[in-house]
This record gives structure tokens, sequence and C-alpha cells, in this order.
């Protein structure tokens, strides 16, 4: 709910809030890499290579990007059928994401990573862990977005125009952020 | 019924003429907002009860944080008297000695008492207390909004504060007591269970107080900024802010981006604790036995922690400056000196909070080459604060002065913060930190030009504000003797305390009867411990003063009783939800204009007239 009031600028003020919030969740990643980075100068670091299903996730959670962003294009262009199987995709691309990265894990336990042992270990679940919670999040989001458009007569206005924008923003950030947090474990392993 | 001036009739006109029409009375909110007991009250989605709610839970808090400074104070400034009659409050931790009949305080529940006192005053009070209270009062009624971007987000951000202080306050009374590691919670003290009585049950419940206090903060501050990027009325530019505004929205900012650093910090040492993880324990051996952790640095907390923990500093202190220098020029009945130099110093130092973290870990083993970075830094603060310290006062000279008690309170600001920021170019030294180091030097430090000189920008703002708040005003007496009482109180408390950490009495001792270089400061722990008392009645005093003028007090006649120049004083007395009952007010200027052209003020919402040179700040 937005009040009512002057606007000081053409962006929806619940858009700036979400801009905000990825800034704050930027800056809780900035912190863990950085805290990677300092404990892993400090030497008695344990090397390894990245779990393979990690890169099956990256390929997953891509094609969901893409899967949302043709979704919202086809809302825009108000075709009905290709929005909401579109949506469907995107959403179950990201379970698939959440699973693969769950399997993953699994992949590193075998290979005898385990949370508790070497720090670059606990590092490696923990960042990817709090990585997961945020695409959780916004898993959330595609489900409300799923109701809407399963329940909703299909009409494009501007208020559900700007809730799917907000939604499709925050998916491409979380996809983003993984991304970055994959280059960042490869360039710093 | 309050006389209406012709000034009044004048200003209703102007905004219904110039005002911003935004159909906000078209539909009818009333029975949404404002229906029953529970959505005017408790749940409320008002901006202006989200303030008071955050200013009295607040003010709670500051009580008890206080009362906790007096109980350890007794035990430094006497140590051999017995505490027995303080065993009804405190129960088991206060011991009996079976013949002598002479209570004492239990050591472990001294440090319980100082973490608490830390965390309370830090995060609850200057924190929520302050920027809570009066973000939500101001952001929008001084940019001419009708509410807070997001009213819902506002309120669940009040009520996570709320279920966070139940935490904590719940951890006051477990059997072994709450956490009492220090309030910066250092590894391994914070992560063992098993370090310290605190460390079990007490520390889980401060991280997940703390947690919640990180979330409360977190919606309150994306709400803050939203509603000033995007909710300032017509003609309300960053340029005709009042600093009020500027240092609310700065302070939104760094809290934004430094609480979710210290969130990644405690999930790190949840992981820590409850895991097995080794991220801040490396080889321990605690009663005997090695622990399984291995290779983890105590150190790294630190830098997550003060990587918040710094910028916390700005974010306590920055309400209160842009409070005084609200206050201070409408006092002074003259527009602030430098507007534009008051703004570019905070935003300087808020950019500066963040890139000095490690000069509270100059001690901690880091690097001393890094530690010349840090020590520029913190000393290049000193520049934005010295601007901020002249352009005040400034101000006052040959200022038209109301020596009210909200003007006493932002003189008073001025002299703490000059009295505890010179303190800081010492401390900010690294080579002088080596002798001065967790002394009471750094206790005294802080306290003034952190603790007293925020305390004193909240009561400003508290005694200025009120007649806005509740409709009518403080008492004067009471307020000057509360003032007076505290200033000299304070600095009765903080003085002595630089000649105790010169002769280096370190900080957080229970008792220094095994000492004997410390054994000759007795007299002046007795004399700082006898003020601390005073001062803490006098705080009392001002309570008192609050309950009883919000029903008792002076009633407020006119609108505008300070003779302001911004949009809050051209609301009804009384605001309902909306703020103002017609059109929003249109800016037509800065809101300084004081003294202008032989006019005693001229409000924000009056256009320019012809021929009047303008925004010649």
């Amino acid at each position: 709910m937005v009040l009512k009031s002057h606007r000081s600028s053409r962006v929806h003020p619940q858009k700036f809030a979400l801009w905000i919030s990825m800034a704050s969740m930027v800056m809780m990643f900035a912190s863990l890499s950085s805290a990677y980075i300092v404990r892993q100068a400090a030497g008695n670091w344990f090397e390894f290579n990245l779990p393979n299903l990690f890169y099956v996730s990256t390929v997953i959670i891509l094609l969901s990007s893409i899967a949302l962003h043709k979704s919202y294009k086809s809302f825009i262009a108000q075709k009905e059928t290709p929005y909401k199987r579109y949506l469907v995709l995107a959403f179950i691309l990201g379970i698939g994401f959440v699973v693969s990265q769950y399997l993953g894990w699994q992949q590193l336990y075998a290979l005898g990573i385990d949370l508790k042992g070497n720090p670059s270990g606990s590092f490696l679940y923990v960042i990817t862990f709090i990585h997961v919670l945020h695409v959780v999040g916004g898993i959330a989001c595609l489900i409300v977005a799923m109701i809407h458009a399963f329940t909703l007569k299909f009409n494009v206005t501007e208020k559900r125009k700007h809730r799917f924008e907000l939604v499709n923003q925050y998916w491409h950030f979380v996809d983003v952020l993984w991304i970055y947090l994959l280059v960042f474990l490869l360039i710093c392993k | 019924m309050a006389n209406i001036t012709p000034y009044e009739i004048e200003e209703t006109k102007l905004i219904e003429e110039q005002g911003f029409d935004d159909h906000f009375h078209d539909h009818h909110h009333g029975d949404k907002f404002q229906s029953n007991f529970i959505s005017t009250y408790i749940f409320s989605m008002d901006h202006k009860m989200i303030a008071r709610q955050f200013l009295i839970t607040g003010m709670i808090w500051a009580i008890i944080g206080a009362g906790m400074s007096i109980i350890f104070r007794l035990q430094l400034g006497f140590p051999d008297e017995s505490l027995a009659w303080l065993k009804p409050l405190l129960g088991r931790w206060i011991v009996i000695d079976e013949t002598s009949g002479v209570g004492s305080l239990q050591p472990e529940f001294y440090y319980a008492l100082v973490t608490m006192h830390g965390t309370i005053i830090v995060f609850f009070v200057l924190t929520a207390g302050l920027s809570g209270t009066f973000s939500n009062l101001l952001i929008p009624l001084q940019l001419g909004a009708r509410d807070m971007a997001s009213p819902f987000l506002n309120m669940l951000s009040y009520w996570f504060f709320f279920l966070s202080s139940v935490v904590m306050f719940y951890s006051l009374f477990l059997s072994t007591g709450p956490f009492s590691g220090g309030w910066t919670a250092y590894p391994p003290l914070s992560a063992l269970p098993q370090a310290s009585i605190g460390s079990g049950t007490g520390m889980t419940l401060w991280t997940v107080s703390l947690v919640l206090f990180v979330v409360s903060v977190l919606l309150g501050g994306i709400n803050y900024i939203t509603t000033v990027l995007n909710l300032r009325t017509k003609g309300m530019t960053f340029w005709r802010m009042p600093l009020t505004i500027w240092a609310f929205f700065v302070t939104a900012i760094l809290g934004l981006l430094s609480f979710p650093v210290l969130a990644s910090g405690f999930f790190l040492l949840m992981c820590d604790r409850g895991l097995g993880t080794s991220f801040y324990l490396s080889e321990i051996f605690i009663q005997g036995s090695a622990l399984d952790f291995a290779g983890g640095s105590p150190v790294l907390y630190q830098h997550l922690f003060w990587f918040l923990g710094h910028p916390e500093v700005y974010i306590i202190i920055l309400p209160a400056m842009g409070l005084v220098s609200e206050v201070m020029s409408v006092h002074a009945r003259k527009p602030i000196f430098g507007y534009k130099f008051m703004v570019y110093s905070i935003l300087a130092i808020g950019f500066l909070s963040f890139i000095v973290w490690a000069h509270h870990m100059f001690m901690s083993g880091v690097n001393p080459f890094i530690s010349n970075f840090f020590v520029v830094f913190t000393l290049i603060i000193a520049v934005p604060s010295a601007i901020k310290v002249f352009n005040w006062i400034a101000t006052l000279f040959r200022g038209d002065l109301r020596l009210n008690t909200p003007m006493l309170f932002t003189i008073g600001f001025v002299s703490m913060f000059i009295s505890g920021g010179l303190t800081g170019v010492f401390l900010g030294n690294s080579a002088i930190d080596i002798q001065q180091h967790d002394t009471y030097f750094v206790v005294a430090h802080f306290h003034i030009v952190m603790g007293i000189a925020a305390f004193f920008g909240m009561f400003s703002g508290v005694y200025h504000w009120f007649p806005k708040m509740f409709g009518r005003f403080m008492s004067e007496t009471l307020g000057k003797i509360h003032f007076w009482a505290t200033l000299i109180g304070a600095y009765a408390i903080f003085w002595p305390m630089h000649y105790l950490g010169m002769a280096g009495v370190p900080r957080r001792y229970y008792k220094f009867d095994s000492f004997d270089a410390f054994g000759s400061f007795g007299d002046m722990n007795m004399f700082i411990t006898i003020a601390a008392i005073v001062v803490f009645f006098a705080q009392l005093l001002m309570v008192v003063n609050f309950f009883y003028s919000m029903f008792y007090g002076k009633k407020v006649t006119s609108k505008n009783p300070w003779g302001a120049s911004t949009l809050e004083w051209t609301t009804p007395i009384e605001p309902g939800h909306g703020n103002w009952p017609g059109n929003l007010p249109a800016v037509h200027r800065w809101p300084y204009d004081y003294g202008k052209d032989g006019n005693d003020f001229i409000s924000q919402i009056t256009p320019i007239a012809e021929g009047e040179e303008v925004d010649a700040h």
C-alpha cells in the first residue's frame, strides 16, 4: 500500500524501496566476500574445485531469468497464454535452481568438504546458503505473481504492470548476484 | 478554542491557493486508520503515532539502561559498602555474607550490567529512540508528505523493535543472566556458550534480539530514504530541505549500508556457536580440554562488527546534529550559518564514517601500516565536525537568543561535542592509543561525544517538538532544572574520568583493590558515582515533566508557537491522519528565512515577494 501524496520523482516509491533494499543486500554479500578474502589471506586455506552442479544451477537460473523476462514482455503485449506459460516456467526453473544447489552441497560433502572443516568450505556453504535464502524469497514473490496470473482476470493495468516489474527486478537481481558469487568464488579459489 | 491570528488565516489561504491538491481527502480514510483504540494507539500506521511509540519505548529503555549504570557505579564508587538493600531488586545477583551481613554484587553480574548498559543505550535508546522518533515525526511533516511511503512497513519497523525489546528484556531475567561479554560481543566470549555464564542462553537471546533490531532498522531506513526521495511536496527541492531531514536521510543511508554487514557477522557467529564452524575460533583450551575449532580469526569478527560499529556512532550523532541545527536556528531567530556547508559536512561525515572502522582495533594486532591509513581518515573527520561547530557558534553569534529549554540543550550539545571531540583527536592517533586504549579515557571520550551529546540533541528535540506531538508545552522550570543538573552533572561524571584514564585505570574492572597504583582513586570514583546518581534523578525529573505535561501542560494556542518557518508548523495544532486538512502546502523558499528584510520569520510556504533576493544562502 502506498499513500497518496505529492510525488517528487517519477519512479514509483515501491521501486525505490526495492532498489534501496537491493543496496542493502549487496552490502551483505560484499561483507561476506571481503571476510572471505581477509580469511583466505591469513593462510591455512584448503583449496578445491567447485562442484559441477553449481554450473548447472547457473544455467538454470539464467534460463529462469530469461523466461520471466519473456513472460513480462508477453504481459505488456497483452498475450495471455505465453505470459502464464513463461511465468510458470520461470517458477519451475527457480525451484530447479534451489534443488540443484542442494545437490551441489551434497556433491561437495561427498568430496569431503564439510561445513565444520576448513574455513574455505564453511565460507562456501554459508555464502551459497544465504544466497539460496534470497532466491527462496524471490520464489515466494513468483508464487504471488502466479496467484495473480491465474485468479485475476487478464487485464494489463498500470498497477499490475508495476507489481510485475517489482517481481521481475528482484528475480534478475538474485540471478546477477549468483553470477557475481560464482565469478568471485572462481577467481578467489 | 484556539485564537486564530490574521497570520494563520493568511497561511491557510496560502495553502489553499498555492498548495498541491493530491485528492487525499476525496476518499474517507478515517475508518481504516483511526477507527478504534487498537488501530489508533497500538497497531497504528500513522507516522506521528509511531514516532511517539518509538519515543516512549526508548524512554523506558533509557531508564533501565541508566539505572544499570547506577548499580555498577555504586560498585565502583563504594566497593566496600553493603549492597544488601538491592537484594529485593537483583535477587541472587547480590550475595550476602552470612557472618558480616554485607551484600556484594556478583562480579559476573557486574559484567552483565556493563554489557547491557552499552547495548541498550547504543541500540535501543540512541538508535531506535532517537532516529526512530524524529525521523518518523519530522520526515513527512517537514517535507509536506501525507505519511511515510509505506505506512505498513513503518508499523512493522516499530513492532520488530518492540519484539527485539521483549527478547532483550526477557534475557535480563534468565537464571544465568543476560549476555556479559561486552556490548561489542567479541568472540570467543560470544562464540563459546561455555565461555562464561552469560555466554549461553543470554548470548543466544542477545543475538536474536539484535537480528530483530537490524530488521527494524532496515525497514525504517528503506521507508525514510524512499520518502525523502519520493514524497517531497511541490517546490521542496533538496536544497530547500531543513537540516534535520538531511541528517535523517544520511543516517538512514548509513544504517542501510552498515547493518547488513553486522547481520552477516552475526550469521557467521551463529554458525560458530551452533554448527561447529571455525570462522572466529582458533585452537582453544577451555577448562583443561582442547576444542575442535581450528584456524578461525577473532579479528575477522572485529572487522565485521566495527564496519557497522563506526557508522553506528554517526547513526547516533547525525540526527542529534540535525535537530540541534534546526532548533538553534529557530530560537536564535537567525538563519543557520553556512547551510550548504552543513549539508556537505553531513555528507562528508557519512562518507568518512565507512573508512575509519579499524581505529577501534589499533590494539587488536592490525598491521601498523594499515593503521596509518585509518589514523589519517579518522583525523580528517575533525574537519567536517569543526565546520559544523564553527557554524553553530556563528549561528549563535549576535542572534536574538531565546534561552528556553530546547535552546539551552542545543548550546549544551555544542559544548559537549567540542569537549568530547577534542579527546577523539588523541584517541584517533594510533601511537597515543597504545597508552589510552581500554582505559577510562576512552570511556570519557565516547560518553561525552556520542552519549551525552546525542542525549542533549534528543532532549532539545523533545522539548522543541513536544507541542507538535502532544499539543501542550513541557514545563520550563522543570526543563531548566533538568538542563543545568544534566550539564553540570555530566561534566562532573566524565571530566574526572579523563584523569583516571591518563593514569592508566582500565575500564571494565570490577574492583581495583588488588592494584596499588589505582588505590588512590577511591575518592574520585566516589565523586563520580555521586554525580551519576544526581544526574539519574534529574532524568527522572524529565520523565515526570514529560508525562505530566502530556496531560496537564500549558496548552498550545496557535499553530506556530515558536515562530518557525518549516512546514510542520503549518499543520493544525493536533494534525489528523494526512497531516494537512486540505491541500498540501507548496514550498517557495529555503527553511531558514529568519530576520530577513525586517520580518521576524518567513514561512516556507510564502511565495517570494517582488524584488526579494532569493536563495542568498
